[in-house]
């Protein structure tokens, strides 16, 4: 049975218990938004949405109105379009006008706003806030003043990551979101993994923007500088030019990095590979020798920085091996530059990656195995977009380019490290093959893929059955991390990813991130993956001939040393 | 050693409060009730927000919503003038400017002896007898600038 | 029982607290026992008189006469002249004589005389302390009446039929609100009582509570029973110590004499009561606020639908009723819905209390039959209004109710009457408001109010009530014009008909009210003259205070 509303004179037949905004969405009729957010719960607060309900005394919102059988909707009337016009102007009277600054710019939903309904100045007298802004993270920043109180971030951090380091203070006037007590980012118990950013529509967060030192190292004659991307990357960036969420532009992306200068373009993917050797062997390792179990995956920086401060005492259930980034970074300064002959002190590596966190990572002490900072400047795939659009690069007549070799070439086990599960499922196509000495039949472990919050499969691998288990976004890791502190984890191994659909969902992507762009952008992902003819990490030529050439062997005194990192309980 | 001690006392005080409606009100009351300073600092919202298991910036978010909860240390006692339409009218602005010149304070300010913290309110529902203040849970009322002397030499 | 020659009843409200009525109380029971009088007469503590003007207060009976704004040694004198010889003190006190020096029961007083008194039935006549006042004075009688011959069904439908309407402002339909909440789904209801009292200028849950405890109890355990409620919640605002004591205690003495807990007098029905205190947010009178409240978090409002009756306390069915709604359940309940009916108008039966407050005379708490005029509540009980200063206007409803102006003293006092001329009945309060007072300056002050107030959720109460101050502040100032006015109105519309809650869609209303009574003076502003004299013009049209 539907429910028949009639909206602007069209009577149209939607699921009962729709609200009158889904109803206008089915019908074509668009109705602007601010604290809607199609992820998150209803929150009616900024009252954009209103619509006129025949009946009803009050304009009512649109976002969190019911429809009843015969409702008569109108969405546009002039008490409408007075009312959200007032409300626009409000915002805007207390809204720093500094759009030509504003990195959001363009992906602003306020500006947006203010463009479709026709609001070019407010009557209101201007009111900034003059808060202060939050410059504590080498990831994140924050700028209240620009905050319009919608309450996305809260959300985010509250319920999608089971954080909740922000949240509404204050009342009246001076509502604003915070942390406890005011304190800077830098001081709680943030993982940095820019969830609150993708949540917010305007720019009062933002990530911190590195592009001019990349400049300055591209311009420098004296460095040679070196880029590496993550795999959610190249189906991501095509969105930033216009493309379709979830088109794969791989052969773009490089010749516009080269393009841009840089003299290697190699490629995360490598070290990818790498890690599922280094890791599928560490896992074998703690399978035969009574190690810590499960073992739980570490490439995520935004999920090991949560360990650290939420489940200190859990920290050797995390794998050793450092991320792809890191291990790549610690490469790059040594193998790289040793076979190509170049100085280590002048090799510059940038990494173009889906995330906030990885600045974070980067930047950690631990990071310097290779004598130097391993990864110099991380960018996000929005400050790529930045840069290119910077350099005047027509992205629609980019013609496609390969990565360079040896650090350029990779299998599609290690593009599905972009997706949720996809990291599990290159390590078992590897631990299956190396175990059981079999070829596997089918490379699609399906029960790990897609956006269910925790999956769980178990494998037979030789003798033993292998439970594993997948998690993405930080409340859904929160569960399995419970069963792992209170020792009542099925698994064997545990793949988390911080950010919701992994990597390609993550705080560095293009806006908006939503759950319907983390679906296609994951499709994208495995679309890359069938298109390879290498699909297992084991038969990547590059990473064998590193190990005949200069690791030896997984696990080795060389990875020792390079591949693999400790933690710090933070509390 | 003294600090873990009063945190420990400070627990089994809100401790009976987690599973009971308006509870987390109840320990925010009982906490600020307990400190010398009448506020809430730091370590009590992390008390709360461990004890009753929720984030600590929402226990912060919570306070800061509520006017009888302070996040700043206040003085021995705390003058709240109600400047709500009944006592504007019968004179309330002048009750408060001249309670702000005996006290050399600024409305949310701290007299320098800290003996004094002066706020403004809404209405307290004495308004029978307006314009009124409460000094700490002490209500006057029917007041005039000439009384205000005497009450102030009430509280040492 | 001992009986005593004579009750010497004191008011213990709060509104006589701090006015002294301790140590009068004190002085009292003194002088009786210096004069060997502690077995002929008692001394009781009682509820508001509502001469809140008049006290510290007393009352001797059997005469039922009043003595007012009393001090200690007034007492010496009423205790040796009164009550040992006899004679009543003229100068204290505060009710006529007839011509042969007989006293006028205080209730042909002009103060009572207008006066109805059901809810406030018992204050000022009965010891809040003591269960057994209550009980001696037919308290209880309702609920084992119905736990007793009525089903929770024909609890409902008296109720209905008696026609008593919410008493917190929005004037809903108790007895609609009792079934909506009996027939939702869920597995523990709740009834809440919202005595988070916070609108300004209303103080009478607060006299109820502190003169009459054992009514609301009773009044919730009859709600409880006809919604089928085990569990019932008072929300009473932080600041009100005395109310939260009394409550407190009334729920002790209830429970330990079986009115409240397990198989309640005998029946199968079980209900019990816990306090709630607030933390000091106005906000929180708004039913879905208060919920979130007890919940533990920031007062805010929730979106409606869905509705309390279906979706309230942890998302179980609730029923959040005014203080003084459901002091009005008892009475109904044991006089019927007709005898209700017979009170008040048609629309809006039974009586309303209401608190008088500003330029009046007699300010206090008073009850009277809706339909009233404000004329008879202003000039007749009230007093009129002192120092021979002129009536200018009256804010009835509370600060987000409208001005009204003399031509409207005769509008009869209820829910509808009042709408329709762009005011409220709201909670019962009514602020009196002399001519030297100016227009533009008083609703600036509303405004402050709903800044201050304003939780913050909603983009157009957030923004809209610090912008609406403003541009008020530039009229007061004279730097307003007609476009300020143009804006004015449009942002009023836009807060009423687009903020989440009552209190951003109500912000606007004595603004709207003032232009539309009060345009020549608001006019003269725009030319720069401020006819009472009070906004001080040219003052830079200034920062939002704090």
């Amino acid at each position: 049975m539907l429910t028949n509303v009639t909206i602007n004179g069209r009577t149209i037949a939607v699921r009962p218990g729709s609200t009158i905004l889904s109803a206008c969405r089915q019908a074509d009729i668009k109705v602007p938004t601010l604290c809607h957010h199609p992820d998150q719960a209803v929150k009616a607060a900024c009252r954009i949405c209103v619509v006129e309900v025949a009946g009803q005394r009050l304009l009512q919102p649109a976002c969190s109105y019911p429809v009843s059988e015969g409702m008569v909707v109108n969405t546009a009337t002039p008490a409408v379009r007075e009312a959200r016009r007032t409300m626009l102007e409000l915002l805007l009277s207390n809204h720093p006008a500094d759009c030509l600054q504003c990195p959001r710019s363009f992906a602003c939903e306020l500006q947006q706003l203010a463009s479709e309904l026709n609001v070019r100045e407010t009557p209101f007298e201007s009111r900034l806030r003059q808060l202060k802004q939050d410059q504590s993270t080498v990831s994140l920043q924050r700028i209240p003043d620009k905050c319009v109180n919608c309450r996305r971030c809260v959300h985010a951090c509250l319920t999608t990551q089971g954080i909740g380091l922000l949240y509404t203070a204050g009342r009246g006037r001076d509502t604003v979101v915070q942390t406890s007590g005011n304190v800077p980012l830098h001081d709680v118990a943030c993982v940095l993994c820019g969830q609150c950013l993708q949540a917010c529509p305007v720019g009062a967060i933002t990530e911190v923007d590195e592009t001019e030192k990349v400049w300055d190292a591209l311009s420098d004659p004296a460095k040679h500088v070196v880029v590496q991307v993550a795999p959610a990357i190249r189906v991501a960036l095509g969105e930033e030019f216009g493309g379709e969420a979830g088109s794969v532009v791989t052969g773009k992306l490089v010749s516009a990095l080269r393009l841009l200068g840089f003299d290697r373009v190699f490629d995360t993917d490598f070290t990818a590979d790498l890690t599922i050797i280094e890791e599928g062997h560490e896992f074998l390792h703690r399978l035969s020798h009574g190690g810590t179990l499960p073992m739980i995956t570490s490439c995520s920086p935004g999920w090991v920085k949560f360990t650290e401060h939420n489940y200190p005492e859990e920290l050797a259930h995390l794998s050793s091996c450092k991320s792809p980034q890191q291990m790549f970074g610690a490469l790059a300064k040594t193998y790289y530059a040793e076979q190509s002959g170049i100085e280590a002190s002048s090799v510059f590596v940038v990494s173009v990656m889906p995330c906030t966190a990885k600045k974070f990572e980067a930047a950690r002490p631990e990071m310097t195995s290779s004598g130097y900072r391993d990864v110099d400047v991380v960018l996000s795939t929005r400050e790529l977009a930045r840069m290119l659009k910077q350099a005047g690069i027509d992205w629609a007549g980019v013609s496609d380019g390969e990565f360079d070799a040896p650090l350029g070439i990779s299998t599609g086990a290690a593009a599905i490290f972009g997706a949720t599960g996809g990291v599990m499922e290159a390590a078992l196509r590897t631990v299956y093959e190396v175990v059981s000495g079999k070829e596997l039949g089918s490379l699609d472990f399906h029960a790990v893929r897609g956006m269910a919050g925790v999956k769980e499969a178990a494998i037979q691998i030789g003798d033993l059955v292998v439970n594993v288990g997948v998690a993405h976004g930080l409340a859904n890791a929160r569960q399995l991390m419970e069963q792992v502190a209170n020792g009542t984890s099925p698994y064997h191994f545990i793949e988390i990813m911080c950010c919701p659909g992994g990597c390609i969902g993550g705080g560095g992507q293009p806006i908006p991130t939503t759950n319907a762009v983390r679906e296609q952008r994951i499709r994208a992902i495995y679309s890359v993956d069938e298109a390879m003819t290498l699909r297992k990490s084991h038969q990547n030529p590059a990473v064998a001939k590193l190990y005949a050439d200069f690791l030896k062997r997984p696990l080795g005194h060389k990875s020792h040393t390079l591949l693999h990192t400790e933690y710090v309980k933070r509390g | 050693m003294a600090e873990r001690q009063a945190n420990f006392s400070h627990r089994q005080m809100i401790l009976p409060f987690v599973d009971q409606p308006g509870g987390l009100l109840k320990a925010l009351h009982a906490l600020q009730n307990a400190s010398l300073d009448h506020f809430l600092a730091p370590s009590d919202l992390k008390l709360v927000a461990e004890v009753f298991g929720v984030p600590e910036a929402k226990v912060w978010g919570t306070v800061t919503f509520y006017s009888l909860y302070s996040t700043s240390p206040r003085g021995r006692h705390i003058i709240r003038v109600c400047e709500s339409a009944p006592c504007y009218v019968v004179g309330a602005m002048d009750i408060l400017k001249s309670l702000g010149a005996m006290l050399n304070v600024q409305p949310g300010e701290t007299t320098s002896d800290g003996r004094f913290t002066l706020e403004v309110a809404s209405c307290l529902g004495v308004c029978g007898v307006a314009p009124a203040l409460m000094v700490n849970m002490d209500v006057h009322g029917n007041l005039t600038r000439d009384k205000l002397a005497a009450i102030l030499a009430e509280y040492a | 029982m001992k009986y005593y020659r004579a009750h010497v009843l004191i008011c213990s409200g709060s509104n006589c607290a701090i006015k002294g009525c301790r140590s009068v109380k004190q002085a009292c029971e003194q002088e009786i026992i210096r004069h060997g009088l502690q077995g002929e007469v008692q001394v009781v503590d009682t509820g508001c008189l509502g001469l809140c003007d008049q006290g510290p207060a007393l009352v001797v009976y059997p005469e039922g006469v009043m003595y007012g704004r009393l001090t200690p040694s007034d007492v010496l004198e009423i205790v040796s002249e009164h009550l040992l010889k006899g004679r009543l003190v003229h100068r204290l006190m505060q009710q006529p004589t007839g011509p042969a020096g007989e006293v006028s029961p205080l209730s042909m007083t002009p103060f009572f005389q207008k006066q109805k008194r059901v809810v406030l039935k018992n204050c000022g006549l009965i010891d809040p302390e003591r269960i057994e006042d209550y009980v001696r004075a037919g308290g209880y009688t309702a609920l084992a009446t119905a736990l007793d011959v009525m089903t929770p069904e024909s609890v409902i439908a008296e109720i209905t039929q008696s026609g008593l309407r919410g008493r917190g402002g929005a004037g809903f339909p108790t007895g609609r609100k009792w079934e909506y909440t009996r027939v939702a789904a869920g597995q523990q209801k709740y009834v809440i009582c919202n005595a988070d009292e916070g609108e300004p200028g209303t103080f009478k849950d607060r006299l109820i509570l502190e003169g009459d405890p054992h009514l609301i109890v009773e009044g919730m355990a009859l709600a409880g029973y006809a919604i089928g409620a085990t569990r019932g919640i008072v929300y009473i605002r932080g600041e009100y110590e005395l109310s939260i004591h009394r409550m407190e205690q009334a729920i002790r003495q209830a429970r330990e004499n079986g009115l409240l807990g397990e198989g309640i007098l005998s029946s199968a029905f079980s209900f019990d009561l816990e306090v709630c205190a607030g933390a000091g947010a106005y906000v929180c009178g708004e039913e879905t606020a208060l919920i979130e409240s007890i919940e533990g978090n920031r007062g805010e409002p929730r979106f409606k639908p869905p509705y309390p009756v279906e979706k309230g306390l942890w998302g179980q069915p609730t029923s959040v009723n005014n203080v003084e709604t459901l002091a009005n359940v008892p009475s109904i309940i044991e006089q019927g819905a007709l005898w209700y009916r017979s009170l008040g108008t048609p629309s809006s039966p039974g009586t309303k209390v209401f608190t008088l407050t500003g330029n009046i005379v007699n300010s206090g708490l008073i009850e009277v039959p809706m339909g009233i005029t404000l004329r008879e509540v202003i000039y007749e009980i009230g007093g009129g209004i002192p120092e021979g200063k002129q009536f200018k206007m009256a804010q009835t409803g509370g600060t987000s109710g409208g001005c009204l102006a003399a031509a409207h003293l005769d509008i009869p006092m209820d829910y509808d009457s009042l709408q329709s001329h762009g005011s409220s009945l709201g909670s019962g309060a009514l602020l009196i408001m002399d001519d030297t007072h100016c227009i533009v300056d008083l609703t600036r002050c509303f405004l402050k109010f709903f800044v201050h107030e304003s939780c913050g959720q909603c983009t157009p109460c957030r923004e809209g009530a610090p912008a609406l101050y403003h541009l008020l502040g530039k009229v007061s100032a004279g730097a307003g014009g007609h476009a300020d006015i143009q804006l004015i109105n449009r942002l009023s519309r836009t807060m009423q008909s687009s903020s989440l809650c009552a209190l951003g869609q109500t912000a606007p209303v004595p603004v709207l009210s003032a232009l539309q009574h009060f345009w020549p003076e608001i006019e003269a502003h725009l030319n720069g003259r401020c006819p009472a004299n009070k906004c001080v013009m040219g003052k830079a049209a200034g920062k939002i205070a704090n």
